[in-house]
C-alpha cells in the first residue's frame, strides 16, 4: 500500500527505507475513518507544518559539526524549509540530539524536551544517541536518549554524513504529513507510554 | 625530561623554588595516578624561555582514605582548574586550594571514578533526572592549613544580591555545552563562574581498558575539529614506546592531513567567532571552504571529521590517488579565498571597532594561565611546539610561527587566518615530495608496550595537547591521561572577561576569539 501525498521533492515513495512503519501507522490513524472536510484541512494544515520545522539548536559533541555542514552551501537545508533553528525550545518544533547525553546533561535535557510546544518530534542523531556509541561502556554516559525522551526517527552513524541528517529530516516530514493534526496531544501521550527502547534501535522508524 | 621525586610535604617548597629560582613559569599538566598502594600527582613543568625543557615532579601519599596534598594554585593560575579536576577523579583535596568543588562531576556523585577500587555499578549512580542543586553550585569547599592546624572551610560564591544568569549548557554560542554563571553590575560582568561535565564521557577511564588501537577511536572524538592531530599523537607516543618509527612516507602524509585539518579547524574557528558577532555569511563561507578539505579526507580514508586515518606504526591505508592533485587545487583555492575572508570581515570597521582593545591578556598571564595555542602566541608567547620539538615532517620544512604582541581580540582573531596561511605553505612543500614506499610499519597483531611512563606533546588546532601514557606491560594502558588545551582557554576567559569595563555582550565575542572545544575539556 502507498502512502498518498507524502512525496518530498522528486523523491519517489520507493527511494525511502522502512516505509512498513509509515503504512503501519497510518492504518492505525485511519482505524475509525476520516472525515472528509476535516481530513482536506489535515492536509493543507500538514503540508505547511511538514514545510515549515524549525530545528532547535542543540548539539552536545561532534555530531554537531555536521549540523552546521548541513546547514552550509554544500549541503543546504533551506531547500526543505528546516534552516530557521531557534535558539529557545518555545518556539521549536523539532530536538535534534546531536552528540553524547551524559549523567549532567539528562536533566537538562528531559527540561528542553518538556519546554517544546506541542506537537513536537525528536530526532537522535549518531550512534551516541542512539545507543551510547562509542562511549558506551562509560560510567557517566546515557545509553540511549529514548530512556528519557520518546524518539521519532533514529539517524545512526559517527557522525552521519550530511547527506543521512538530510535523510532522517525527510523522514520525519514524512510522518508529520502522515499525522492526524486535530488530536495530536492525545496521540504524543499514547507513544511516549509505549515507548520500548529495547525494540527501536532501528535505522529509521516512526 | 628530567624526572624529580619528593616526599609529600616538600612539594609545595620544590614547586615555589622551580617557580621563582629556576623560572619554571609553564605548568604543562597536573597528572593524578592511582599507584594501587598509594595516591600520587605528576606535575609537568615547563619554561617559556626555555621551551624543549620540561621537568616532572612526582610525589605520593600512601593515606588512602583521606589524601591531602598543599596546592600550587598561587604558583600557577592553570593549577587552579587541574587540581579540581584531580580532586574530582582521585578524591585528593588539596589544602589551600580555594573552590575544591568537583569539576566535571554533580556534587552528589558517589565515588572518584578514576580511582581503581572505584564501584562502578550503574545502579551506585543512576541517571539523574532532577536538575544539580543551585546551592551545590554554588558552595564551594575548601581545606585550609594555618599554623599545622586543618580547618574545613565552607563559602559561598555568589552573595544574596547579586545578579546572576545562567549562560548554558544549551546555548549557540558557548560552542558546546558550557554552562557559565555570570554576576552582573548592570551591563559589567563582575565574577565568572565556569561550570563544566555536561559533556563529560569519562574517557581516561575507559581508556583503561581498551587496547591500544582501540584507545585510537576515542582520541578523534576529544577535540573533534583536530582529531587527527590529537590522534597523531597517541600514535607518536605508542611508537615512541615500542621503539618503531613510521615509514617516511606516512610521516609526510600524516603531516599534510595534520595541516589539513588545522585549516579545516580554523575556518570553522573564525567562522564561529564572525558568527557570535553577528556575522552569519561568514561563517557559511568558512563552511564552503571546509568542504573542500572533507572531500579530500573522504576520499582517502571515507570519513570526513573523523578521519580515522593515523594507526600505530603508519597511516591506516595509502592516500588516494587524487589526493595530491586535490591538494594542490585546493592550496590557490585557499589563498584566493582568505583574500576574500579579509575583504568581507577583517577591514570591516565595526568588527574592528568590537574587537580592539577589548579582551587583553597579558604576555604572562597567558603563561601562568598555561593559554598555549594561537591565543597565547596572539599575546606573544612563543609556544609552538612543531617548532619546539619538532615531530613528523616540520624539521624538514620553512614556516614562520605567528606571534602577535598586543594580546587583544583583534589579534587572536587575525592570528588564525595567518596560520591558515602557513598551513598551506607547509602542505605546498610537502606535497610534492611524498616518498614512495610502504605507508605502514608492521606491527604485531596485539601491541603490549613497554613497562614505564610515555609523554607526547604535539600542537593542535587549539595549543599544546599532550598525552601521558603509564604502562605496565599489558595490552590495555594502566593510566592515560589527555592534557587539553582547551581546559585553560575558559580559565583564560574567566581572566579577560573579568576585567574592567567588559560588558556581557562582549563575553560571546570573548569566548569565540578563545575557540575553546567543550568536548575536548570534559573528555
Amino acid at each position: 500500500m502507498e502512502v498518498k501525498n507524502i512525496n518530498i521533492r522528486n523523491m519517489k515513495y520507493e527511494d525511502f527505507n522502512d516505509n512498513e512503519y509509515l503504512e503501519q501507522y497510518v492504518e492505525e490513524l485511519k482505524k475509525n475513518g476520516v472525515n472528509v472536510l476535516v481530513g482536506k484541512v489535515n492536509d493543507l494544515i500538514n503540508w505547511g507544518r511538514s514545510n515549515s520545522v524549525w530545528p532547535l539548536t542543540f548539539a552536545t559533541s561532534c555530531c554537531g559539526i555536521e549540523f552546521m555542514c548541513v546547514g552550509g552551501a554544500h549541503t543546504d537545508f533551506a531547500r526543505f524549509g528546516w534552516e530557521v533553528y531557534r535558539n529557545s525550545p518555545r518556539q521549536a518544533d523539532v530536538i535534534f540530539v546531536f552528540g553524547t547525553i551524559v549523567h549532567k546533561m539528562a536533566p537538562v535535557l528531559k527540561r528542553l524536551y518538556d519546554q517544546l510546544a506541542e506537537p513536537k518530534y525528536v530526532i537522535a542523531v549518531g550512534s551516541c544517541a542512539i545507543g551510547g556509541g562509542p562511549f558506551k561502556n562509560s560510567y557517566h554516559v546515557v545509553k540511549g536518549v529514548n530512556e528519557i525522551i520518546p524518539v521519532d526517527v533514529y539517524v545512526p552513524g559517527c557522525p552521519p554524513r550530511p547527506d543521512a541528517i538530510l535523510y532522517g529530516m525527510m523522514q520525519l516530514s514524512r510522518k508529520i504529513k502522515v499525522q492526524n493534526f486535530f488530536g495530536l496531544t492525545g496521540q504524543s501521550e499514547n507513544e511516549t507510554v509505549d515507548n520500548n527502547p529495547q525494540s527501536e534501535n532501528e535505522d529509521e522508524q516512526d | 625530561m628530567n624526572r624529580i621525586e619528593v616526599p609529600k610535604d616538600k612539594v609545595y617548597e620544590t614547586a615555589a623554588m622551580l617557580r621563582n629560582d629556576e623560572n619554571f613559569d609553564f605548568l604543562f599538566d597536573i597528572v593524578g595516578m592511582d599507584y594501587g598502594d598509594n595516591l600520587g600527582v605528576i606535575y609537568y613543568l615547563s619554561q617559556s624561555s626555555n621551551p624543549q625543557n620540561v621537568l616532572a615532579l612526582k610525589t605520593v601519599t600512601d593515606n588512602r582514605d583521606k589524601p591531602e596534598l598543599f596546592s600550587v594554585h598561587d604558583l600557577w593560575d592553570s593549577a587552579n582548574i587541574y587540581e579540581r579536576e584531580v580532586y574530582d577523579f582521585f578524591g585528593i583535596r588539596f589544602i589551600n586550594h580555594p573552590d575544591m568543588r568537583r569539576i566535571f562531576l554533580r556534587a552528589d556523585w558517589k565515588g572518584h571514578p578514576l580511582r581503581k577500587d572505584y564501584n562502578a555499578d550503574p545502579s551506585v549512580n543512576p541517571v539523574p533526572l532532577e536538575n544539580e542543586r543551585l546551592e551545590d553550585m554554588e558552595t564551594s569547599p575548601s581545606v585550609s592549613m594555618i599554623m599545622g592546624e586543618e580547618t574545613e572551610n565552607v563559602h559561598k560564591l555568589f552573595d544574596n544580591n547579586e545578579y546572576i544568569i545562567n549562560f548554558g549548557p544549551q546555548h549557540p554560542a558557548t560552542h558546546g555545552v558550557l554552562h557559565l554563571r555570570i554576576s552582573l553590575d548592570g551591563e559589567i560582568i563582575s565574577k565568572i563562574d565556569p561550570n563544566f561535565g555536561y559533556i563529560h564521557r569519562g574517557i581516561e577511564k575507559m581508556c583503561e581498558s581498551y587496547t591500544y588501537p582501540q584507545i585510537l577511536h576515542l582520541t578523534d572524538r576529544l577535540d573533534y575539529l583536530s582529531g587527527t592531530i590529537n590522534r597523531h599523537a597517541v600514535c607518536l607516543c605508542c611508537e615512541k614506546a615500542l621503539g618503531i618509527e613510521a615509514p617516511q612516507r606516512a610521516v609526510y602524509i600524516r603531516t599534510v592531513i595534520d595541516e589539513l585539518t588545522r585549516i579545516a579547524s580554523h575556518l570553522i574557528g573564525w567562522g564561529s567567532m564572525c558568527m557570535d558577532m553577528g556575522a552569519v555569511t561568514a561563517f557559511m563561507y568558512g563552511l564552503r571552504d571546509r568542504e573542500k578539505i572533507m572531500d579530500i579526507f573522504e576520499e582517502t580514508s571515507g570519513g570526513r571529521l573523523m578521519v580515522n586515518y593515523n594507526i600505530i606504526g603508519g597511516v591506516a591505508g595509502d592516500i588516494h590517488p587524487d589526493f595530491c592533485r586535490k591538494v594542490k587545487e585546493f592550496i590557490p583555492y585557499m589563498r584566493k579565498m582568505l583574500k576574500e575572508h579579509h575583504l568581507l570581515f577583517t577591514g570591516n570597521p565595526i568588527a574592528r571597532g568590537r574587537m580592539n582593545g577589548v579582551g587583553y591578556l597579558s604576555k604572562e598571564k597567558a603563561i601562568s594561565l598555561g593559554a598555549t595555542g594561537p591565543s597565547g602566541r596572539a599575546s606573544g608567547w612563543h609556544n609552538d611546539i612543531r617548532k619546539i620539538e619538532p615531530y613528523a615532517a616540520y624539521d624538514k620544512v620553512d614556516f614562520d610561527e605567528v606571534t602577535h604582541d598586543s594580546g587583544m581580540t583583534f589579534d587572536r582573531y587575525i592570528i588564525r587566518l595567518e596560520e591558515i596561511e602557513q598551513s598551506l605553505r607547509i602542505i605546498e612543500q610537502l606535497i610534492d615530495n611524498i616518498p614512495e614506499g610502504a605507508c605502514k610499519e608492521k606491527t604485531k597483531a596485539i601491541i603490549r608496550l613497554p613497562e614505564g611512563e610515555f609523554f607526547q606533546r604535539v600542537e593542535n588546532a587549539r595549543g599544546q595537547f599532550g598525552v601521558y601514557i603509564n604502562s605496565k606491560g599489558d595490552k590495555s594502558p594502566y593510566r592515560v591521561k589527555f592534557r587539553s588545551p582547551s581546559l585553560v582557554l575558559v580559565g583564560a576567559l574567566k581572566e579577560i572577561a573579568t576585567a574592567p569595563r567588559t560588558k556581557v555582550a562582549d563575553l560571546i565575542m570573548l569566548g569565540g576569539s578563545l575557540d575553546y572545544v567543550i568536548p575536548c575539556i570534559d573528555r
